[in-house]
């Protein structure tokens, strides 16, 4: 099973990478960026079979190392 | 007294402040590498600069997690004072013995260059060699020290005076433009509630000898020594 991470930065905390990355897109004639977020995805290839179990592992995972919950959100998908 | 240095896999400060605790009078320092599970017993733990385990998922993120930090953690419950210094900081807040974060720096660049603080308080045991209001220059090399808490965290960290350290003008004044990284109401550095740990950004071991080009960082260390022995 294969858990599928993403980890984004909460509303309102400053994403400078976004920001220069909206600006970016800007210049290069892009029009109608109205804002740019940036953020991580995680994937981790997990060995537990049970659905409820690997959800309750990965959760586990993000709350203690994955993400920084002052700042981030993350959301879990599964595959496979 | 003594302090321990711990040691961490691209730590690159950790001599820096086992040089600046070795020539306060009465401070002796050891290191201890961050996989052990033992602290000797110690006056004072210090958590130095550099890139942890280059910073990877996040600053401080993975030496939040070392062996070593279980131990810290039980010695910061017990009372005994920490002190980090940018990684350290960055560690301290990982391992949640501090509140908030620190982000990347607001204009994106890493910064090498010296800053005016203004300390908050002379109260506590870190910083009882300044005066409250005090101005002092200290040094910042960093990428991710834009420290950032929610509103109501921001506000209990004021009400409960644990700001220690705000970027100032050199004339005291605390303004955006003296603000090198962003960082929220212009925070250096803070206090846990008992002012037990404390957590900066700057390298006040970078300014602790006539030689480095100033010595406003010594009265850090001289201060700990005289309140720790």
């Amino acid at each position: 099973m294969k858990a599928k991470i993403h980890i984004t930065l909460k509303n309102g905390v400053l994403d400078p990478q976004g920001k220069a990355i909206a600006n970016a897109l800007g210049s290069l004639g892009f029009k109608g960026v109205d804002g740019v977020r940036q953020g991580k995805y995680i994937e981790i290839e997990l060995a537990e079979t049970d659905p409820g179990k690997a959800r309750a592992d990965v959760e586990a995972m993000c709350r203690k190392l994955l993400a920084n919950t002052v700042i981030e959100n993350y959301a879990i998908d599964f595959v496979g | 007294m003594k302090a321990a240095v711990i040691v961490f896999p691209a730590s690159n400060c950790d001599r820096d402040v086992k040089v600046a605790l070795e020539r306060t009078e009465g401070v002796e320092p050891v290191m201890v590498w961050h996989k052990e599970t033992e602290i000797p017993k110690v006056d004072l733990i210090v958590l130095p600069g550099g890139f942890a385990f280059g910073d990877y998922l996040r600053c401080g993120a993975i030496a939040a997690h070392s062996p070593v930090m279980y131990e810290v953690r039980q010695r910061a419950d017990k009372g005994v004072p920490i002190l980090g210094i940018c990684n350290g900081f960055q560690i301290l807040t990982e391992a949640g013995l501090l509140p908030g974060t620190l982000l990347q720096n607001a204009g994106l660049k890493f910064l090498s260059q010296d800053v005016h603080l203004k300390v908050l308080t002379s109260q506590s045991l870190f910083t009882n060699r300044y005066e409250a209001g005090q101005t002092i220059r200290v040094p910042i090399a960093h990428h991710e020290g834009n420290y950032f808490a929610d509103k109501d965290t921001l506000n209990r960290l004021e009400d409960n005076g644990q700001i220690a350290f705000r970027y100032c003008t050199e004339q005291g004044e605390v303004t955006a433009e003296a603000n090198p990284n962003g960082a929220a109401r212009n925070i250096a550095g803070i206090f846990n509630g008992s002012k037990t740990i404390l957590g900066l950004m700057p390298h006040p071991e970078r300014l602790a000898d006539p030689a480095l080009g100033g010595t406003d960082g010594k009265a850090l260390f001289d201060g700990i020594a005289e309140a720790l022995s």
